[in-house]
């Protein structure tokens, strides 16, 4: 019960919201990049909020069922093709046992997630199935999935109501330039003015120095007043260091929990998702907004994961159209026996 | 009154900045502050990271505002934190000095201009304070190793460093909690895991406790040994009173 692992693609691992509680003992949170294709993709089936997903990276794995389940592909568009045939993403799909499911590599974004309804059987280390690859611990072994390997689900759920409706507007993913609006601090008094203004107004550009923790980019250098070394502290989801070459870095799930290069920023939480779907070469912009306007942004996207749950809770046209036909069915049917028992 | 800041990093996190020194003091509020936050069970807060001079507080924005944690860590951060705080935590460390284990001790004396025996005796001889953790899982950031056995790192950084070494980098020394790449000056080697992802404290040791190096030989390495892989070694623990 669960799958196979035909080929593991370039980077494809278990994970759920990360690991909380234990970064005072240096114990890296990790977990998705992509937070929001997560939460989608879990929604989609009725998962619990935090759980276990498959994320896949650049170039897609290919897996085949043991087992019949549901799952649903959110994120970059990896093309993926079920037995041959493309698979819809934003939607739930029922898959059978032997079925194969490939995925390409990403067209657009740079991250897709996989959520299964038969749950993804993986250890619960420290409180979470994340894989943490640093430490081995977590997730499938501790490690990327890599040909040859089985993963088990935990449960049988093949069965979801409402079927038909759970479909959603797949996300886009910008191309060219996304702006990531941040909050500035905590260091942001150790750059020049000028330096804020470079970073708040030039383009920077995502190296290949891109992995799960953190996103080194390239652009205008950013001036510091006199070095950027501070006393080492806890490093945000988001956060953006600046050392002394003046390139900012974004730090992502599997950063380090202290760092000593100081801070210019942290990317609001609802754009952190924007930075994890980004390729090399493309480029991003940084404009700045205050804790408060990052809250509220956080609270209407909840407001907007609400509304796609009530979307797909609620009977499709077809569906209805159908009701509709059986209920004139029904009332034929009634007259003609009573027509029949007049006769 | 000490006087303290809180900025926000990001909508899910902030630090209260205590100071900015690398000091016993400041970092002894803070280790006060982890206790006081967490015996408070603030709802929304989901994890402390304490660092040398700072505090970073993750929470959850849903349950709690930022303007709201900003006022209660002010609060708290301000309240006398040194309750308690005369009572240090002091675990034993055995270390097996030299040999396969710490290759470098006789690079570590001649840098020094003394004999291995006298490196011995100033490592091992003194209490170091466990400023914070981070790097690694279980990787302890200490305080005060004696300037006359600092040693520049390791040109070439070892690919693999085993866990259990005790090095020195420059001023700093340490134990490597797991195998991991470094460019430390290895010195010897302790049988204690500090890091055990089995168990359920996985880490040994917290910021604010204080470190003891007890050189061992190679009989009571084994013997440690035996026991730790079972998980079955306690470590020897002091709580010793006044500064």
């Amino acid at each position: 019960m669960g799958f196979r692992v035909l080929k593991g693609g370039m980077m494809t691992t278990v994970q759920d919201l990360g690991r909380y509680g234990y970064q005072s003992q240096g114990i890296n949170v990790g977990g998705v990049m992509d937070r929001r294709s997560f939460r989608i993709a879990n929604l989609l089936l009725d998962n619990p909020e935090n759980e276990a997903v498959l994320e896949i990276t650049l170039i897609g794995p290919t897996i085949q069922f043991t087992s019949d389940t549901i799952i649903a592909i959110t994120g970059g568009d990896f093309h993926p093709m079920l037995n041959g045939e493309p698979a819809p993403m934003y939607t739930a799909i029922y898959v059978n046992k032997d079925d194969i499911l490939k995925f390409g590599s990403a067209a657009t974004g740079a991250r897709a997630y996989v959520a299964f309804s038969s749950y993804l059987k993986a250890p619960t280390v420290m409180g979470s199935r994340s894989t943490n690859l640093k430490s081995h611990i977590g997730g499938f072994k501790g490690r990327n999935l890599l040909e040859g390997d089985y993963v088990d689900f935990r449960i049988r759920r093949r069965y979801l109501p409402f079927f038909l409706s759970r479909t959603l507007e797949p996300d886009e993913y910008d191309q060219h330039c996304v702006q990531l609006r941040v909050i500035l601090g905590p260091q942001e008094d150790m750059f020049t003015k000028e330096g804020i203004r470079t970073f708040l107004h030039e383009e920077y550009t995502v190296t290949s120095d891109f992995d799960r923790m953190g996103c080194r980019l390239e652009g205008p250098y950013i001036a510091s007043v006199k070095g950027s070394d501070i006393i080492s502290d806890g490093i945000a989801f988001g956060a953006i260091q600046v050392p002394s070459h003046g390139k900012p870095i974004i730090l992502l799930s599997d950063r380090q929990t202290t760092g000593g290069y100081a801070k210019i920023g942290t990317v609001a939480s609802v754009d952190i998702p924007k930075i994890a779907q980004r390729k090399t070469d493309q480029k991003v912009r940084f404009r700045a907004i205050t804790v408060e306007e990052a809250q509220r942004l956080l609270k209407e996207q909840e407001k907007e994961f609400d509304g796609m749950r009530m979307k797909i809770h609620t009977p499709c046209k077809e569906v209805l159209d159908c009701r509709q036909t059986a209920k004139r069915l029904g009332r034929l049917y009634v007259n003609a026996q009573d027509e029949i028992r007049h006769f | 009154m000490h006087n303290i800041s809180v900025k926000p990093e990001g909508d899910a996190s902030l630090l209260i900045v205590f100071g900015n020194e690398v000091n016993p003091e400041i970092n002894r509020r803070i280790a006060a502050a982890v206790k006081l936050i967490r015996s408070q069970h603030i709802e929304g807060i989901v994890d402390l990271i304490p660092s040398y001079c700072a505090l970073l507080v993750n929470y959850n924005p849903y349950v709690i505002s930022y303007e709201k944690l900003k006022k209660r860590a002010e609060k708290l951060a301000s309240m006398d934190l040194s309750v308690g705080s005369d009572v240090r935590k002091v675990f034993e460390i055995p270390v097996l000095y030299g040999g396969e284990g710490g290759p470098d001790i006789g690079f570590i004396a001649e840098h020094a201009g003394m004999s291995v025996q006298e490196v011995i005796d100033l490592h091992s001889g003194r209490d170091y304070l466990i400023y914070m953790l981070g790097f690694l899982p279980g990787f302890c950031y200490l305080g005060g190793l004696d300037e006359r056995i600092h040693t520049p790192r390791l040109a070439n950084p070892r690919i693999r460093i085993p866990a259990g070494s005790v090095g020195i980098g420059g001023s700093a020394t340490g134990i490597y909690p797991m195998d991991s790449p470094g460019g430390w000056q290895l010195m010897g080697l302790t049988p204690v895991k500090t890091y055990d992802p089995n168990k359920e404290v996985p880490i040994l040791l917290e910021a604010g406790n204080y470190i003891r190096f007890v050189p061992i030989d190679e009989a009571e390495f084994a013997r440690i040994k035996e026991l730790a892989d079972k998980g079955e070694y306690e470590c020897v623990v002091h709580e010793e009173t006044g500064a």
